[in-house]
Order: structure tokens, then sequence, then C-alpha cells
């Protein structure tokens, strides 16, 4: 992924979490979940697990992108620096494979 | 590259004066790689917080421990920092600020409104 297409997935990505989080932080402010049961509940309607599936594919899309550029703009040793971007990228696999256990996990 | 004529090379970095858009810059990418740092930490939050009545306790009392309290306050002010420089580089995408004193005067306020987050923050948590 480069070019023209990071870039627009960048903006992309950033719009979405920053609504996602401004609605996120008004709910918490005015309408938090009182208890566990009430916050598992929330979040095993299919609608408000998708919009948070979305903000973390939105995270590691947007972190890959980012931490991309980062790696190619200072490591400059190809080995090393395919090495770092391998590292990356199978953290943030890593870590949508987890945000997908916990979500499918409370929607059982 | 051989240095051969008698230009002096600063690289003391004291000397070099940043402009501080320069510096929104390079802050826009240090709270980037911080924050990539943190998504770990949210994820297994959100597990803890979904697994038991005890973890969603545990997430909730981990604001009462002062290096969780610093955590979070550090947190807000890189997401706030990161967010306003982001909104900044989309308004400019957008033509607007892209004059140098109005993009001088869009950094600053960036700069102030991550500390204010901060400092809100703080004054919640504390």
């Amino acid at each position: 992924m480069s070019g023209l297409r990071a870039w627009l997935l960048q903006r992309l990505s950033a719009l979405y979490m920053g609504v996602y989080l401004l609605l996120f932080m008004l709910h918490m402010l005015t309408d938090a979940p009182a208890d566990y049961q009430a916050w598992r509940d929330s979040l095993a309607n299919p609608w408000v697990a998708l919009a948070m599936l979305l903000f973390f594919a939105s995270l590691l899309i947007h972190a890959w992108v980012g931490i991309r550029d980062v790696i190619i703009d200072y490591v400059q040793w190809p080995a090393l620096r395919l090495f770092k971007l391998a590292l990356t990228g199978l953290v943030l696999v890593a870590c949508g494979l987890w945000v997908l256990d916990i979500l499918f996990a409370v929607m059982e | 590259m051989a240095n051969n004529n008698n230009r002096p090379v600063f690289l003391n970095l004291f000397r070099i004066h940043l402009p501080v858009t320069a510096v929104l810059s390079l802050a826009h990418r240090g709270t980037g790689v911080l924050l990539f740092l943190f998504i770990p930490v949210l994820i297994y939050l959100l597990g803890l917080s979904l697994e038991s009545p005890e973890g969603f306790a545990r997430v909730r009392s981990l604001v009462e421990l002062p290096i969780w309290r610093s955590v979070l306050i550090l947190i807000a002010w890189f997401l706030a920092h990161h967010l306003f420089a982001g909104i900044r580089y989309l308004l400019i995408d957008a033509d607007i600020g892209v004059e140098a004193a109005a993009s001088r005067r869009g950094a600053w306020v960036v700069l102030i409104a991550g500390v204010l987050v901060m400092l809100i923050t703080a004054v919640v948590l504390l």
C-alpha cells in the first residue's frame, strides 16, 4: 500500500476515528454503562460492535501507514527496514485478530 | 560526501532553531509512534473489561493508581495533540491556513489546545 491510496486511507481512517471518538466520549459522559452487564450488553448489539470494529480497523490501518512512513524515513539499512516493517505488520495483524476474538466472544 | 569548503557545519541541536510548524510536524510523528505503542494496552484493557465483572472493576479502578493516572494524562495529551495537529493538516489539504502566518498561528493553537486537554484531564482525574 503506497502513494495516493495510503494518503487517502490515512485521512479516511482519521476522519472515522475522530467522529467515533467524539461520539464515544459523549456517550461516556452522558450515559456511561453503570456496570459490567450494561457494558457487555451494549457491545452485544451488532451495530455497536461493528462501529467499534471499524474503529479498530481504522486505527490499525492508520498505524500501519504512519509507522511505515517513519520506518522508511529513518531506517536506511534494507534488511533492518524489512525486518521492522514485517514486525510492525505482524503486531498490527495480531492486534486485529485479538479485537475480533474479544468482540466475537461478547456476541456469543 | 567530502566537506571541502569552509562553510560552518551546525549540527548542535541547541543552535538549530526549528520553526513552530516544524516542531508540530515532529511532535505529530512522535505522538503517533507513542500512540501506536499504546494500541496493545488499549486492546488488553478492552478485553479485560468485557471478560468478567472482576475485570470490569479492575479496569475502572486503574484510574486510582497514580502510575496509571499519569499514563492516562499523558495519553490524553498525545491523543489530543495528534488529533488537533491532524485536523490542522486536513484544513491545510483543503487550502485553509496555508499562508506562513496563518500556518504558524494554527500550529500555536494546536500546541496550546493539546496542553489544555492534558490539564483538563489532569484536573478531572486528580
